[in-house]
């Protein structure tokens, strides 16, 4: 039905856009009605959502005539703002930002310089740019979840963890269970996708290669190969910076640092 | 010989000097100083929110003093490895927080800490003494809230401290666990001739069991001396 009503694609875009938005609003309007206030979150996101991402666009169409090396700038550029936002979600944690970052450049940039290394990711900004992308937006998520669930577990065991360490444990030992179990959860969704592909969903990178001409049992591999690169760099990441936040957490005299008020 | 008369006579174990502790604007202790000798029951006593439990805290490093210092047998406890001052100067908090696994599990943290494992006989042996005979193989979810107070002792026990600090140990009990721990408390203190620091609200189980006793109300310590002294009879 848009289709007939707009000539130009960017047109048509920001139409779609406008109907998505007013989907989830709606959505956000039933959750008030249940007393979940998600309306400034949600405005705010899909605000920020829009414009951040046309002018990704803008810039991958500047890209697409620039030097293969300037999608590294950019993979970078990334790494930095999904450690900042990521860092929110470990709130009272000191040093999160730092942590995210260099576990979310670690895992991600580790895994996407393998895979590029080895071939399997194209060096071309047009593959390098959207792939490394969904790399680093599943590092950062798992690492928001990592971190939170950290905090979580550490708050709701500060007895546990100070009865350790009354009796010589070290911070690490004390908090070991606790990081265990928020590296498992973290994971939870990336293990999901993995399991859930092809059944419940065809990811958006499939259907663009079917769009634009690919076999579709590559592309269905290929599918299965950005989910099984997204599972390693996001576990990697979590495994980082639950390892790296419980220095944090700790004060060189071994004192637990994260916990409620005094 | 009185109780003020063997504090004068036995050498200090633990000596906290001018202990104080401010968290941001408010000021949780100020100038705190006492000392306590081997064998010797200390009470520190004071209204709800007074600091008592930040003090203890203190003592063992589980919190930073802003400024002030503890002396274990005369070093500056700064000076001890964390993990080993905790040895040396053991705690058992008001909730007993046992760990998931058997009685014989939970004795067997501390030791293995360091990479020593207890004995059975040293198991049994501890349990002897706390009153708990046989319940080595036992569940330390399944037991009473006085069970688990006895178990938290002996832990506690199976490092060995030269001091114990205990924060109302006996504030979630009912009466009669509440009696038996203090008789436990009182015969441990004596017979491994421990330095005992006591936080309590209750001023007659300090009048029971404490031979001295300190004061403290809104962070600072109004009066040190024997239970007589401060408490009355």
């Amino acid at each position: 039905m848009l289709k007939s009503l707009f000539s130009s694609e960017i047109a048509l875009g920001l139409a779609q856009a406008a109907i998505a938005s007013l989907l989830a609003l709606i959505v956000v309007f039933l959750a008030r009605r249940k007393n979940i206030h998600l309306e400034k979150d949600a405005s705010i996101a899909l605000l920020r959502g829009i414009v951040q991402i046309i002018a990704v666009g803008s810039i991958l169409a500047l890209l697409l005539r620039a030097p293969r090396w300037t999608s590294v700038l950019l993979l970078a550029g990334m790494v930095l703002a999904a450690g900042s936002i990521s860092a929110k979600r470990a709130k009272n944690i000191p040093g999160a930002g730092k942590v995210s970052t260099y576990s979310i450049a670690a895992g991600a940039g580790l895994v996407t310089a393998i895979m590029t290394w080895a071939g399997v990711i194209d060096t071309a900004i047009t593959s390098l740019i959207p792939v490394g992308s969904m790399i680093i937006a599943n590092a950062m998520n798992t690492n928001g979840l990592a971190l939170n669930r950290f905090r979580s577990e550490v708050l709701a065991h500060t007895g546990e963890i100070e009865t350790a360490l009354a009796l010589g444990a070290t911070p690490q030992a004390t908090v070991r269970p606790y990081a265990q179990s928020s590296i498992h959860s973290s994971l939870i969704p990336a293990i999901d996708n993995l399991r859930s592909l092809g059944i419940v969903w065809i990811p958006g990178l499939m259907t663009g290669m079917l769009l634009s001409g690919a076999k579709p049992m590559y592309a269905a591999i290929y599918q299965f190969v950005v989910i099984a690169m997204i599972l390693a760099s996001s576990g990697l990441t979590s495994l980082l910076s639950t390892t790296m936040i419980q220095a944090h957490a700790f004060s060189s005299a071994d004192q637990l640092l994260l916990k409620g008020s005094e | 010989m009185s109780a003020a008369d063997q504090s004068s006579t036995d050498r200090a174990v633990l000596r906290a000097e001018n202990l104080s502790r401010i968290v941001g604007s408010k000021t949780i202790l100020s100038a705190v100083s006492f000392d306590v000798c081997a064998g010797e029951l200390l009470g520190i006593v004071g209204p709800s929110g007074s600091g008592k439990s930040s003090l203890l805290r203190l003592l063992n490093r589980l919190d930073e003093p802003t400024s002030g210092t503890v002396f274990l047998d005369g070093q500056d406890y700064r000076q001890i490895p964390p993990r080993q001052l905790r040895r040396r100067v053991g705690m058992v908090t008001q909730r007993p927080f046992l760990f998931p696994g058997d009685v014989a599990d939970n004795l067997r943290f501390g030791p293995a800490q360091r990479g020593e494992s207890l004995p059975d006989s040293e198991i049994t042996s501890l349990l002897d003494r706390v009153g708990l005979p046989g319940y080595a193989n036992s569940d330390a979810a399944v037991l009473s809230g006085g069970e688990q107070q006895r178990v938290s002792l002996a832990r506690t026990l199976a490092n060995q401290p030269e001091v114990m600090l205990l924060d109302e140990p006996t504030s979630a009990l009912d009466e009669e666990s509440k009696h038996g721990i203090e008789s436990l408390i009182a015969g441990l203190v004596r017979d491994h001739r421990l330095a005992c620091v006591m936080v309590t609200h209750d001023r007659d189980q300090a009048r029971r069991i404490c031979q001295r006793v300190v004061l403290v109300e809104a962070g600072r310590l109004l009066q040190t001396g024997t239970v007589l002294e401060v408490l009355g009879a």
